[in-house]
C-alpha cells in the first residue's frame, strides 16, 4: 500500500491532471457531480452520493454519434473521431464502480458498443472506500464491499491522509507515473486503513436495509412477479418523471434522435427513461400505455429480467440515490419489500 | 394527526366519501408517499406530519374522474392549486370532498443533510421549534425553521377552499419576503444574471420532475414530449436547450402558477426554479395589478386578460437592473 | 474555418409580422422603394397573437441576432383583441429574457399599420442598428446550428 505524501490534496490532483484529464466529485451551484478538475474547483471527497452517478464518464447523458448532410442525391456522413484523450475518474464509490461492470455486460457484449468501449479503454477508475455509509445505502445486499471497492486504483481517506493501492495492471502503470507524490505506507498506516475498514463494516451491518431479502427475484418467478397485483398500488403516486432513472448508476436505456441544425443533421443518443410515455415508441404506438406498466418495467428489468439474462446479477448496486431523490418517495427498496418474501 | 384520522373515519362511517387521498408512512420517519386509502382497507399506514410536503391536488385530475366520492387532504398552499385546477375545469368537484388540514411548514430532509448531518435514521417532531435527529453516527438537534422547504419559509397562505376545515392552535414562525431573491437578481448586471442562470441551469438533467410535479402542468401531451415539435429532447445537448426548456416551462404556467413551490421541492439538482415563476408573478403584479392564481376559481388570469391601456413591452428597457 | 476579418458584422433579424397590418406595411415599404437591409427575414403570421414565445426562442436558437414582432396598432386588430394578448405575453417573455441576462435590446415589439410603410422601414433600420451595436447573439444560441 502507498500513501500520498502531502496533506494538501490539491497537490495530488494537479499531479494527476498533468498526466491525464481528471474528473472528480466537484461542487457546482450547491450540488456535487463528476466534473473536470480545474485549479479552483471545489472538490468534495466527503460526499458519498453525487446527484448523477459516475456512469456519465463512460455513458454520457448525451453523446454525439454522427452528422450527415444531403447534397443532391448523395448523403455525406461525418463521424466523430474514434480517438480520445486518456482520462482519470477519481473518488468513485464502490457502488458506482460495480455499476461499470453491469454496464460492461450490456455494452461490451456482442455487438460491442464502440462509443462505450472507447471510453472504457481510455478511462482509469480510482475508487474510494466509503468512510461513512449513509442510511439509504444497501450495496452490501448486492455483495458490494464499501470498505474494499473494485477499481484500477483503490483509495482510503483516513483523517485527511489518502492511502493508495493499485489493483490492476492499468492502475499499476499509472501509479508508476506518480511516484513523486506517493510513498510506501508504514505498518501503522496499514493499521489505520484496517481500522477504517472495520469501522465501515460495523456500520454497514447496522444499516436499515442491510438485510433486504432478494429471494424470489429471478427468472423462475418471472410471471409471478410480473402479475403481482401490488404493482398498481406501488405505482399509484408515481409522477412519471425520470429522476430515478437519471440518477441511477445502472439504468442503461438510451434513445437515438436526429437534430436538424438547418445545415445538416446531427445524430445523438441520450439517456432514455422507461418512466416516459414515449419510451420504446414504435410505428404501431407504444407497448406500455399506463404508468403502472412503465413503473413495473423499471423494477422488473433491474430485479428480474436482468438477473435472468446475466447469471443472477442484479441491475442495482444499492447506491440509494433513488431513495433520496424520488419526488414522491417511492423506490426500489419499497418494491423489493412489497414483492419479496415476507419475513 | 388524530383529529384528521377521526374526521376521515367519520366521513367513511357516514358514507360521505368512499376513499381518501393522503400520505403513507415509508421506510424512514421522513419519507412520505401520497396514497389512496379506501373505506374497505382502512387507514393502515396513514400519516400526516412535518414531512408530508407533496401537493396532492394534481392527483385529483385522475382520481376525480373515477366514480365515487373522494376526500382529499389539502394544506393551505394546496388549496390554491386545487382552485386553479377547478378554474381550468380539470377536476370534477362533485366527486371531491376537500378537508383542509393545518400546516406548520414542511421539513426538508435534504436541508438537514446540507447542514452536514449524515446517516439520518429518523427525525422527531417536538412541540416547539426543535427537531430531534437520530443518525447512524449519533444524535443531534436542529431548528425546524432552518430546514423548511423554501416554499414554506415564505408561505403566507391560508386555506381558500374547503368543505370542512380541521383547525389547530395558531402557530407562528418567521416568514421571509418571497420576492427578496428575485429582487436581488434584478439588481445584478445582465452578465451576472446570465452567469447565475447558466451555473444553475447547467445542472439540469432534464428529468422533468419539475414539470410532472407541477399541478398546473397538466397538458395531455407536453410540447417537450412531442418528437415532431423539434424541441423535444430527453437530454440537454446544448446550453440553449436548458435555457429554452426552463423559460418555456415557467411561461406556460405564468399567470396560473400559484407559487406552491413543488418545482423547487422536487428538483434533484436543487435548481431554484421558483425564482423563474416568481419573476413572472412579480412582473404581472407590478404591471397588471396584484393577482394570486388560485385565490378563487373564477377570476381570469393576467395572461388571459388585458386592458386597452396596458404598458408596451418596451417597458422592459426602462426597468431596473443594470 | 476561414474568417474574413475585414467583413463587418451583419446581424440576422427575424421579424414576425401580422398578416393584416405589418406584413402589408412591409409590402408598402417595398412598393414605395423604401430601403431596409435584406438581413431582415420576415415571417408572416395570421396575427401577432399567434406568436408563441417558443417561436422567438427558436429564432434565436437557429441564429437570429435580434427578433422583432410587429402587429396592428392596439385597437386595430383584425380579430379585435389578438394584439392585446400578444402585448402582455411579449412583455412577460422579454422581461424573463432580461432576467436571464440576455441583452434586452435584442427583442422588440412595434405596431405597424398597413399604411405605415415608412415606419416599417425606419423601424427595421433602427432595430438593425441597435442589434449591430450589440454584436452577435451568443447567449441564446444553439451552438450546433451553423450561423
Amino acid at each position: 500500500m502507498l500513501k500520498f505524501t502531502s496533506n494538501e490534496m490539491k497537490t495530488l490532483f494537479s499531479a494527476i491532471a498533468e498526466l491525464r484529464k481528471l474528473y472528480l466529485p466537484i461542487e457546482k451551484a450547491g450540488e456535487v457531480g463528476f466534473y473536470l478538475w480545474e485549479e479552483d474547483a471545489k472538490v468534495r471527497l466527503d460526499v458519498l452520493k453525487t446527484v448523477k452517478s459516475a456512469k456519465d464518464a463512460f455513458f454520457p447523458q448525451s453523446e454525439h454519434l454522427m452528422s450527415f448532410k444531403v447534397k443532391d442525391k448523395a448523403i455525406e456522413i461525418e463521424q466523430p473521431s474514434d480517438d480520445m484523450d486518456d482520462f482519470v475518474i477519481m473518488g468513485v464509490r464502490a457502488c458506482d464502480a460495480k455499476s461499470f461492470e453491469i454496464l460492461d455486460s450490456v455494452y461490451l457484449s456482442k455487438p460491442v458498443d464502440t462509443y462505450y468501449q472507447m471510453r472504457r479503454e481510455h478511462g482509469l477508475v480510482i475508487t474510494m472506500a466509503c468512510g461513512q455509509p449513509e442510511e439509504s445505502c444497501f450495496c452490501t445486499v448486492f455483495g458490494i464491499d464499501p470498505a474494499n471497492p473494485i477499481g484500477d486504483v483503490v483509495t482510503w481517506l483516513v483523517d485527511g491522509t489518502l492511502y493508495w493501492e493499485a489493483k490492476t495492471e492499468k492502475g499499476e502503470a499509472f501509479t508508476a507515473e506518480l511516484t513523486a507524490v506517493l510513498a510506501e505506507a508504514s505498518a501503522e498506516d496499514v493499521a489505520a486503513v484496517n481500522a477504517q475498514k472495520d469501522a465501515i463494516k460495523a456500520i454497514t451491518e447496522k444499516l436499515p436495509f442491510a438485510n433486504l431479502n432478494l429471494e424470489g427475484f429471478d427468472g423462475e418467478h418471472l410471471m409471478e412477479k410480473f402479475n403481482d397485483p401490488q404493482w398498481a398500488e406501488l405505482s399509484k403516486a408515481c409522477l412519471g418523471c425520470g429522476t430515478c432513472t437519471f440518477v441511477c448508476p445502472t439504468c442503461q436505456c438510451y434513445d437515438v434522435r436526429d437534430y436538424d441544425t438547418g445545415d445538416g443533421i446531427r445524430r445523438f443518443r441520450c439517456w432514455d427513461s422507461c418512466m416516459y410515455s414515449d419510451f420504446t415508441m414504435m410505428a404501431h404506438g407504444n407497448n406500455r400505455n399506463s404508468q403502472v406498466e412503465r413503473f413495473r418495467q423499471r423494477f422488473m428489468h433491474k430485479l428480474v429480467y436482468f438477473p435472468a439474462n446475466n447469471n443472477g446479477e442484479y441491475s442495482c448496486v444499492g447506491c440509494g440515490r433513488c431513495i433520496n431523490k424520488c419526488p414522491i418517495q417511492m423506490n426500489i427498496v419499497k418494491v423489493i419489500k412489497a414483492l419479496g418474501v415476507k419475513e | 394527526m388524530q383529529k384528521i384520522v377521526d374526521k376521515i373515519n367519520e366521513l367513511f362511517a357516514n358514507d360521505t366519501v368512499d376513499r381518501v387521498l393522503g400520505w403513507k408512512t415509508g421506510e424512514f420517519s421522513y419519507d412520505r408517499t401520497p396514497a389512496v386509502f379506501t373505506k374497505d382497507t382502512g387507514l393502515d399506514g396513514f400519516v400526516y406530519d412535518d414531512f408530508c410536503g407533496s401537493n396532492l391536488s394534481k392527483y385529483l385530475i385522475s382520481e376525480s374522474a373515477k366514480g365515487g366520492k373522494m376526500a382529499v387532504l389539502l394544506k393551505p398552499c394546496d388549496t390554491y392549486s386545487y382552485n386553479q385546477l377547478v378554474k381550468e375545469h380539470r377536476i370534477k368537484t362533485e366527486n371531491v370532498y376537500v378537508v383542509a388540514i393545518p400546516c406548520r411548514g414542511k421539513v426538508n430532509v435534504e436541508a438537514i443533510k446540507a447542514q452536514g448531518v449524515k446517516g439520518i435514521l429518523s427525525v422527531e417532531e417536538t412541540a416547539g421549534d426543535t427537531l430531534k435527529v437520530s443518525t447512524l453516527y449519533g444524535d443531534c438537534e436542529c431548528d425546524r425553521n432552518d430546514v423548511l422547504y423554501e416554499k414554506c419559509s415564505v408561505c403566507q397562505k391560508t386555506h381558500v377552499v374547503y368543505d370542512e376545515i380541521i383547525e389547530e392552535e395558531p402557530y407562528d414562525r418567521p416568514r421571509k419576503d418571497r420576492f427578496a431573491e428575485v429582487e436581488a437578481l434584478e439588481a445584478m448586471t445582465a452578465e451576472e444574471r446570465f452567469a447565475f442562470w447558466r451555473e444553475q441551469l447547467s445542472k439540469c438533467i432534464r428529468c422533468n420532475a419539475c414539470r410532472n410535479a407541477c399541478p398546473v402542468c397538466n397538458c395531455h401531451k407536453c410540447i417537450f414530449d412531442n418528437a415532431n415539435s423539434g424541441v423535444a429532447a430527453k437530454a440537454n445537448t446544448d446550453e440553449f436547450e436548458e435555457n429554452m426548456f426552463h423559460i418555456i416551462r415557467a411561461f406556460h404556467v405564468a399567470g396560473r402558477c400559484t407559487d406552491c413551490g413543488e418545482c423547487s421541492r422536487v428538483c434533484p439538482q436543487n435548481i431554484p426554479l421558483h425564482l423563474l415563476n416568481r419573476k413572472y408573478i412579480k412582473e404581472m403584479n407590478e404591471l397588471y395589478g396584484e393577482y394570486q392564481a388560485g385565490a378563487d376559481a373564477e377570476t381570469k388570469g393576467p395572461l388571459t386578460n388585458f386592458t386597452k391601456d396596458d404598458v408596451e413591452p418596451s417597458i422592459v428597457y426602462q426597468k431596473g437592473g443594470k | 474555418m476561414q474568417v474574413n476579418e475585414s467583413k463587418e458584422f451583419k446581424p440576422t433579424i427575424v421579424a414576425f409580422c401580422c398578416n393584416w397590418c405589418s406584413y402589408a406595411g412591409a409590402d408598402l415599404a417595398g412598393s414605395g422603394r423604401l430601403s431596409y437591409p435584406a438581413d431582415v427575414k420576415i415571417i408572416r403570421v395570421p396575427c401577432s397573437c399567434r406568436v408563441n414565445p417558443l417561436f422567438i426562442l427558436r429564432a434565436f436558437e437557429k441564429g437570429a441576432d435580434g427578433v422583432i414582432m410587429c402587429g396592428c396598432h392596439p385597437g386595430d386588430c383584425h380579430y379585435s383583441t389578438g394584439n392585446y394578448y400578444a402585448r402582455r405575453r411579449m412583455t412577460m417573455l422579454f422581461s424573463m429574457l432580461d432576467y436571464m441576462g440576455i441583452e434586452r435590446e435584442r427583442t422588440r415589439v412595434e405596431w405597424v399599420s398597413a399604411a405605415e410603410g415608412a415606419k416599417f422601414a425606419a423601424t427595421m433600420n433602427d432595430f438593425i442598428e441597435t442589434v449591430t451595436k450589440l454584436g452577435e447573439n451568443r447567449k441564446l444560441r444553439d451552438l450546433r446550428c451553423k450561423k
